[in-house]
């Protein structure tokens, strides 16, 4: 749905490459595709302006780099007013002050707030040997007080007892008189979920602040939000006094744009990011990867992370075993697509991957995920442990006998073997590692996280000619999309994704396998 | 059983007090009570405030140019309708009116009757005759408001006179089965769980059964937030659609997404999602009593063409309100307050 900044600007500029400096009337064209970008990623249009006229004023007269394109400049221009308007990282909680320190979480209904109350409180009272006391002051929604107690239990971290009728006002009182006493470290007061214009309950919000006398306030905020994430940020931080934002559901596939708009709004750092509904779901803010979301240049770290969550280490080790020596066979393809399937298919991949926009609008409406990947496992499927290990037997006959079980047709076939046998050369060639690309089988493993943010920094600043040169063969070689360059994501890939490598798709030239998704469009 | 249909989701845009409303328990002290239109257009006044006052300032005496069709490009675009809903709604706007000075009221008109013309398609009611147990599966994404959602549709059905059943399928969330209880209680609807932790599908086949066998005569299934980009958790659901298909073949017989209204872009993926798996054939918009317009329906309806039923513009049971599509694109445009 959605085309990333790049690829629009490449539009604009291709035929500028090569000029020396951006001139005012390139920069207006390049900042109208920005700020389409940027609200297609749901910024609020306020914030929008302000951001392109900061972009502009950089941009004007911008010397450009030999080695990248008036577009790339762009780009890294706006990713970099980005980085700088979302803040810097590692903004954490602050728990100075004596305890009890209280922590007050507020919201609209339904943004998550209880799930990150008792996110953050498994994370202090695990990692930062705190002893927290959590208490829930929704006395509105049915069972939002017992939701908590649920979660406490499953965190190991203690609830206030719940005693029926109480107000908000009087649980909070509770709350930090019990922790006083109990000798805890942090109180966690989750609160009813309210709207942003609901002067009754503001107040109330307002009150409980004033008998905890939180060190921090936390908006808990969905980062799908809209438009809207402008008048409900500032909405809280005037009514309440926010001191930080809370971001959930960053696990979505929003562009998270509202990140941007409640971080210029309020000039209140984004502290923590809640991904995923199990409570080990949280994470610190780090502004490049948001800023690469916005911009639609992928979610290499999402993808990684993704993957090594998913995939079997075991078995892609084996596999890259084996492509190395060279002996890739219908087996290993097989457990390929298989755990292709599991990152959720071809479009869910390519969604993440940078510059893979394109190809995904391209391939939109061809059934890739459930057409393609299973009929091509059932392919494999239907043959003999034998044909599976030496394609190269597939005769006419046999074809015919693996059509008929699998319920597919010859073509097909021919066009499975032909990727296997194109991915198994490719495979060769990499294992012998040439270029970066070949350092995908060398990899050591799951990467951290500070190596994570590097690569998604290093997305800005891309230079395609530091492609390896096979992969931009494969680029120019007619087979993909045009326009569709997977390169620039793959260096930053590079050496960290050793059991990604074989994954179709992947490369650009497996595209091959797919000639009815690949050139219709 | 119509009654129920012309109750909650009748044109009419009076709310009459309903007599029984005494009767719910938790019951929700009805305040003083506005008409649907009244209702939104309070909710959605405070924010289409600022859009109705850009709307007259920009065109005060102005002529529809260039510069004037790019402020109210933004205006629309602040009430997450989206770019491309946005331009062709601005283009059929300049259409024959371009350079020609125009009133503001007019083209708050005309901009509320593009947006009503695109929406007004998809102002279906819910109709459930015709099937009993009539099954409600209710999808969507974490915090959209489902249980809620069904708690209301269950207190109106049962109001109603309606034999009402609730599906806790939500084994997931933490006390989701508790939240259903309470409304399970509330309502008088009976309720068919299973502790934390169960089969999902397994528990939504049971309570078909159960439902059949009881001659109950509308079965609501909540189920868990999920995002819809998690395939796992998509396939999830796609296994309670097939479970259910086997008690029942046409079951279920309608599958309702519900979407929060300050949701941005994303809610277009959630459409489609949701309806690629589950078979969405209706949508329930809720949280609009706050300053998100949910102007992304309008895209969702120009794309996708999937009927909405009602809007949640408040907590309240009777703030459950059918659709309208004229009053919804009024909001929007700005001209109904």
């Amino acid at each position: 749905m959605f085309e990333s900044l790049q690829e629009r600007l490449s539009g604009i500029f291709d035929k500028l490459t090569g000029r020396g400096a951006l001139s005012e009337a390139d920069v207006d064209a390049a900042l109208r595709e920005v700020r389409r970008a940027l609200l297609e990623a749901d910024v609020a249009l306020d914030v929008v302006k302000g951001f392109t006229e900061k972009v502009r004023q950089k941009a004007v007269g911008a010397q450009i780099v030999k080695s990248v394109t008036p577009g790339q400049m762009v780009v890294k221009l706006v990713h970099d007013v980005l980085v700088e308007t979302l803040g810097s990282d590692g903004v954490g909680l602050n728990l100075r002050a004596s305890p009890p320190v209280p922590i007050l979480m507020v919201g609209l209904q339904g943004s998550g707030k209880t799930t990150t109350t008792a996110k953050i409180a498994k994370r202090l009272q695990e990692r930062d040997k705190r002893r927290v006391l959590m208490a829930s002051l929704d006395t509105r929604r049915p069972a939002a007080q017992e939701q908590l107690a649920v979660l406490g239990r499953q965190a190991g971290v203690e609830t206030l007892p719940i005693i029926a009728g109480h107000t908000p006002v009087e649980i909070a009182k509770r709350a930090m008189s019990e922790a006083r006493k109990g000798g805890f470290d942090v109180v966690m007061l989750d609160t009813a979920g309210r709207l942003h214009i609901d002067e009754e309950l503001l107040a109330e919000a307002a009150s409980v602040r004033d008998i905890a006398r939180p060190n921090e306030t936390l908006l808990v905020a969905d980062s799908l939000t809209g438009q809207d994430a402008v008048n409900l940020a500032r909405n809280f931080d005037e009514k309440i006094g926010i001191t930080g934002i809370v971001l959930t559901r960053i696990d979505g596939d929003g562009r998270g744009g509202a990140a941007l708009s409640m971080r210029a709004v309020t000039g209140k750092p984004i502290k923590l990011l809640g991904t995923g509904e199990k409570l080990d779901g949280l994470e610190d803010f780090h502004p490049q990867r948001i800023a690469g979301r916005i911009l639609g240049m992928g979610d290499v770290v999402s993808l990684v992370e993704k993957a090594a969550q998913t995939i079997d280490a075991d078995k892609a080790k084996k596999i890259a075993e084996r492509m190395k020596k060279g002996s890739f066979d219908l087996e290993d393809l097989a457990e390929q697509l298989r755990q292709l399937q599991k990152l959720g298919g071809m479009s869910g991949m390519m969604g993440l991957l940078p510059g893979m926009g394109k190809i995904k609008k391209q391939l939109d409406g061809v059934d890739l995920d459930n057409g393609v990947l299973k009929r091509q496992m059932a392919i494999i499927s239907s043959m003999t442990p034998a044909e599976k290990r030496n394609p190269k037997v597939m005769n006419a006959s046999r074809k015919k006998r693996v059509a008929a079980g699998s319920g597919t047709k010859v073509e097909e076939i021919n066009r499975l073997l032909k990727m296997h046998l194109q991915m198994a050369d490719m495979m060769k060639q990499m294992g012998r590692g040439k270029g970066m690309f070949g350092k995908m089988f060398g990899g050591k493993g799951v990467p951290d996280a500070a190596e994570l943010e590097k690569m998604q920094a290093e997305l800005a600043a891309l230079d395609p000619n530091a492609l390896p040169p096979e992969l931009r063969e494969m680029a120019a070689g007619g087979t993909l999309p045009e326009g569709a360059k997977p390169a620039p994501a793959l260096p930053g890939l590079g050496s960290r994704l050793p059991s990604l490598g074989g994954l179709p798709g992947l490369g650009g030239q497996p595209f091959r396998g797919f000639p009815p998704a690949g050139k219709k469009r | 059983m119509s009654g129920f249909l012309k109750s909650l989701f009748r044109r009419n845009r009076d709310v009459e007090e309903s007599p029984q409303a005494a009767a719910m328990p938790e019951a929700i002290a009805p305040e003083e009570r506005r008409g649907w239109l009244g209702r939104l257009t309070q909710g959605l006044a405070k924010s289409s405030k600022s859009l109705t006052g850009s709307i007259t300032t920009i065109l005060t005496k102005r002529k529809l140019d260039q510069t004037t069709l790019g402020e109210l490009e933004d205006a629309l675009i602040a009430a997450d309708l989206g770019l491309a809903t946005t331009e062709r709604i601005i283009k059929a706007i300049s259409a024959g009116r371009y350079d020609r000075e125009i009133a503001p009221e007019d083209v708050r008109k005309v901009l509320s009757e593009e947006i009503a013309k695109v929406l007004k398609p998809v102002e279906v009611p819910l109709d459930f005759r015709g099937q009993k147990p009539f099954v409600v599966l209710v999808v969507g994404v974490n915090g959209s408001g489902k249980t809620t959602t069904i708690g209301k549709l269950g207190a109106i059905a049962q109001r109603e006179g309606l034999k009402v059943m609730f599906a806790a399928c939500d084994t997931f969330r933490a006390a989701a089965i508790d939240q259903l209880q309470v409304w399970s209680e509330r309502t008088g609807a009976r309720l068919v769980s299973r502790p934390p932790g169960a089969d999902s599908a397994g528990l939504a086949f049971d309570a078909l059964t159960e439902a059949r066998a009881e001659q109950a005569d509308i079965l609501f299934i909540d189920t868990a937030g999920r995002l819809q980009n998690k395939a796992g958790l998509m396939a999830e659901l796609d296994k309670i659609v097939r479970v259910l298909k086997k008690v029942d073949a046409n079951a279920p017989h309608a599958v309702l997404l519900v979407l929060d209204a300050t949701t941005g872009q994303n809610a277009m993926a959630q459409a489609e999602a949701f309806a690629k798996t589950a078979g969405v054939t209706g949508i329930i918009m809720t949280k609009l009593d706050g300053t998100a317009r949910g102007g992304i329906l309008v895209a969702i309806a120009e794309r996708f063409k999937i009927p909405v039923h009602a809007v949640g513009i408040g907590e309240q049971i009777e703030d459950l309100q059918p659709f309208d599509a004229e009053a919804f694109a009024e909001a929007i445009a700005g001209g109904g307050g």
